[in-house]
């Protein structure tokens, strides 16, 4: 009986050995990309080391008594049941031991709200980016920039994620960590964030930048980080936020800071010709393809792309009172959003000609026949 | 309902002796009368224990769709939405359904028995105190069959997300409301028995420590049940009647929420781990035929625990942007718990030291639960080091640590306590051999399902999410065999209680030789009443009765 248990143990161990080595990852916490991941890396290692040697002392004399001190080997128990000395040992040197850790702590914590320089000064900051959370999506705002975009999961993987969809995500790269559109930032700058949410509370986490913060509506929080080296960096909404809780992946772009003007340049250009776009008359097939594309990627999460919606909480557009209805009605609601539900004021979150060819495209998609169009000009003038 | 029809697990008594002298007992005749209407300590003990484990396999089966989602990455059984209904419900019914009711029925049922009292000091109270609870929990449970489903917003109900539930606000609302009563009475009741029916000799430092832990939890629970109740009746009227106490749109705050529902949750974890401390107190000295260790430093370090738990609440707020002042403030606070908690480790440890063991199942789930709440407890010191917890906080890695300190922690804690006091329950001793089967099964699996998890969050794996990127896959694997095996064990509890309350060996008065604690004196089964003469007991029978 006893030899059995033993060798069952061995084989889960063995087995857990072998799975954890052939694991691609590590068992450990990431190092990162910035000095305050490596500080919390650094830490978390020095603590759990701590713990270990605790551990080892602790559960060390627990077994030394489960196989000395037992009856079977007829040992007599003694008869002890206080030590004055022993209970102040055993006080005193876990608070000497929790100073220690609490210093560097003390240290990186005051870092990471007060940051200063190698002079001891306030840290300067080179640039700001504001991250609203939505759901299920960020929205990104270079404040000096005056460039602004939505990021969601890629269209790839939000296709191999529905259940039933036949696709095997093994398959698809970097799965739910793929965004339409990354955020890109320059490596070795001092970056800003403001972070804040229009719906619910959402945390915005980059495991490799060392930190993550709640985005909440009616907030402003601030975070910083400064990213040494260049690359693609992922990470995931933190905060339990609605049913695509865990599928608004974060990525983020740190590039070399003349890559960095190059894409600015270029966000910068796409913006003008956006711009441009609202003035034009569009034509009705034109808003129709626009939309379908804009629908898919904002609206079907919730409204499916079939239009049936997913009742009560995210109603049907298909045959609905309210899209075959006027359409200032629906042009007003998208733009302000319905308080108390997940349907967004999606004024501040897609563009005038987003707007206009989503709601061109649902009141002449699923049965729908309104039969109109909706004009860029139009939103935007309903906008004031 | 025939009058000669008793719930098996109660009708030994009569089949034992066979009716054949007067009833001693004096045992209500009838279902209703002994169960509905009862006023009776041990009987309602055993109702609150059965609720208890119907909760704790409902529950468990939420966990099992859990983890049969996660087994691999791809959605292949259920929609995110109903996920998160399954983790919200999952945490509400363990930590309100299960855990709590199992301490309060072991209350019940081992307090009077303890302190030599013929019964709970309020018992009408205590009747309407359990049968609030079915009511409250089908309340909750109803609104999976609802329009809109369960509640999914996560068991913190942190809004503005809660609000969006639709019409299961309302319903999960007063549940909350009546479990929260559920447990004020309970905690009253608790304390007005220690406080006025210990037997005359017996003082507070002879009571044994599963009364002292209880008692301090009473206190607890009056303390922060209310404040519970007032955050989720702000969450009601911001739903339903046009307030904003948490809707920045209206002046109101979101994080405010997230402070007054801590300073509830963080006492309410150790409300469902001190009278776990206080069962495994109990269990050690017995089977290491050794005194407990600084007993009354025992007593010091669970009241010092109490008392820091109510001032440490915003470390589970580390992300949500305080100021540098709190954050430090909170850090060290936190840290400060460890000390009371080592001393109590420590403690246990140097009761085992030189005693003559056995190893039983109440002492091999005590060990174990020693062993891995410390694993828990350590995980706990990680955290409380703000700037790492900003990579902890809302990962696997926090999943870990709370199923550490509440499975192997708070539930080995109450099948410690099963296995210990089930044959002066019962009259019958447990077959060891199931015991051992069950322990053995329980804690590997319970191993491979959370072990794993630590390195998932450390990976990067955050938590309450239904579909995970491919390179979490291995150790979701490895976590859901875990899972499943362990559900599956405790389905064989079931057999293995069943199978002892129906028969076995019968248990002497002292069931554990050399036991000491007035439950040990009274015969097994327990008489439906005990200690009916109010006067002095033998202190000698207790562990502490004499000097300590």
């Amino acid at each position: 009986m006893k030899k059995a248990q033993m060798k069952f143990m061995m084989l889960i161990t063995g087995l857990l050995a072998s799975s954890m080595a052939a694991a691609e990852y590590g068992l450990n916490l990431r190092k990162g990309v910035t000095d305050f991941s490596e500080t919390a890396y650094e830490m978390h290692t020095f603590t759990l080391w701590i713990c270990i040697v605790i551990g080892v002392l602790v559960f060390g004399a627990m077994i030394v008594s489960i196989f000395a001190h037992r009856k079977s080997k007829g040992y007599k128990p003694e008869q002890f049941s206080h030590s004055t000395v022993a209970e102040v040992i055993w006080t005193v040197i876990p608070i000497l031991i929790l100073v220690v850790i609490a210093i560097p702590a003390t240290k990186a914590l005051i870092q990471m709200e007060n940051p200063t320089d190698e002079q001891g000064k306030r840290m300067k900051m080179d640039m700001t980016i504001k991250v609203t959370g939505y759901q299920w999506k960020w929205k990104y705002d270079y404040m000096d920039e005056g460039i602004s975009f939505l990021s969601t999961l890629a269209q790839e993987h939000n296709i191999a994620r529905q259940k039933g969809s036949g696709i095997d995500v093994n398959t698809i790269e970097n799965y739910l960590l793929e965004v339409d559109k990354p955020l890109v930032i320059p490596v070795d700058t001092n970056i800003r964030f403001l972070l804040t949410a229009d719906d619910v509370i959402h945390a915005w986490w980059v495991p490799d930048f060392g930190w993550k913060r709640d985005a909440i509506p009616g907030y402003i929080n601030e975070a910083w980080t400064n990213v040494k080296t260049p690359g693609t960096y992922r990470g995931q909404c933190a905060e339990l936020c609605g049913k695509d809780h865990g599928f608004m992946p974060i990525v983020v772009e740190a590039v070399s800071k003349a890559e960095y003007a190059r894409w600015v340049a270029d966000q910068k250009g796409e913006q003008a010709v956006e711009a441009e776009m609202v003035q034009t008359e569009w034509t009705k097939a034109q808003l129709m393809d626009k939309g379908e594309e804009v629908f898919n990627a904002q609206c079907a999460t919730c409204h499916q792309a079939t239009g049936a919606g997913m009742p009560p909480a995210f109603p049907a557009l298909a045959g609905s009172e309210f899209v075959n209805g006027p359409a200032a009605d629906q042009i007003n609601l998208v733009l302000n959003g319905k308080a108390g539900t997940a349907m967004q004021a999606f004024g501040n979150i897609l563009s005038d000609t987003d707007i206009a060819a989503a709601i061109t495209y649902t009141r002449n998609s699923f049965g729908n026949t309104a039969g109109d169009v909706v004009q860029p000009a139009t939103v935007k003038s309903m906008k004031q | 309902m025939s009058q000669d029809i008793t719930p098996n697990e109660m009708n030994h008594a009569e089949v034992a002796h066979g009716h054949d002298h007067h009833d001693h007992d004096h045992k209500p005749k009838g279902f209703v009368k002994r169960w509905l209407m009862t006023t009776n300590h041990k009987d309602i003990g055993t109702l609150y224990l059965i609720f208890a484990f119907a909760m704790f396999i409902i529950g468990g089966a939420m966990a099992m769709i859990i983890r049969l989602e996660l087994f691999q990455p791809g959605l292949q059984f259920v929609e995110p939405d109903f996920f998160n209904q399954m983790t919200t419900m999952h945490a509400l019914i363990m930590v309100f359904g299960a855990v709590m009711p199992a301490f309060v029925g072991l209350a019940n049922w081992m307090i009077p028995l303890m302190i030599g009292a013929p019964d709970m000091a309020l018992p009408r109270m205590n009747n309407w105190s359990f049968w609030i609870l079915p009511f409250a929990f089908t309340m909750l449970l109803s609104t999976l069959f609802m329009p809109g489903g369960a509640p999914a917003g996560g068991w913190t109900m942190y809004p503005p997300l809660v609000l969006q539930g639709g019409h299961n606000v309302g319903f999960l609302v007063f549940a909350v409301h009546m479990m929260g009563i559920s447990s004020i009475m309970g905690a009253i009741n608790v304390i007005a028995t220690i406080m006025n029916m210990r037997a005359p000799n017996v003082g507070y430092l002879n009571m044994p420590l599963f009364v002292w832990t209880w008692l301090i939890t009473a206190f607890l629970l009056i303390a922060v049940m209310p404040v519970l109740a007032g955050a989720v009746t702000m969450l009601l009227t911001d739903r339903y009647f046009d307030t904003s106490f948490f809707s920045a749109a209206g002046g109101g705050d979101p994080v405010l929420f997230q402070h007054i529902f801590w300073f509830f949750g963080h006492p309410e974890v150790y409300i469902m781990i001190l009278p776990a401390f206080g069962i495994v107190s109990e269990i050690i000295p017995t089977f290491a035929r050794k005194p407990l260790f600084g007993y009354v430093s025992m007593v010091y370090a669970t009241a010092a625990i109490a008392f820091l738990s109510f001032i440490v609440w915003a470390h589970h707020m580390f992300s949500v942007g305080m100021p540098l002042g709190g954050e430090l403030y909170f850090m060290y606070a936190t840290m400060m718990i460890a000390v009371p908690t080592g001393v109590k480790i420590f403690n246990w440890v140097a009761t085992m030291w030189k005693g003559s063991m056995t190893f039983e199942t109440p002492m091999l789930f005590s060990l174990a639960f020693v062993i891995l709440f410390t694993i828990g407890g350590f995980s706990g010191v990680m955290m409380a080091l703000a700037p790492v917890d900003l990579q902890y906080h809302d990962t696997y890695f926090i999943v870990a640590h709370f199923h550490y300190v509440l499975v192997t922690g708070a539930v080995f804690g109450i099948i410690a306590g099963a296995y210990y006091w089930l044959p002066k329950w019962s009259g019958h001793m447990y077959n060891e051999r199931l015991g051992k089967i069950h322990f053995w099964w329980s804690t590997i699996s319970v191993n491979v399902l959370f072990f794993p998890q630590h390195f998932l969050g450390l990976a990067g794996m955050p938590r309450r999410i239904p579909d995970y990127s491919t390179q979490f896959a291995e150790f979701n694997m490895w976590s859901s065999i875990g899972g499943f095996a362990f559900g599956l064990a405790q389905v064989f509890f079931i057999y293995v209680v069943w199978k002892t309350v129906k028969g076995g060996e019968k248990a002497t008065a002292e069931v554990w030789p050399g036991a000491k604690g007035l439950e040990w004196t009274v015969p097994s089964p327990a008489p439906h009443h005990t200690f009916e003469e109010f006067g002095p007991v033998d202190l000698d029978k207790m562990a502490h009765g004499k000097d300590h």
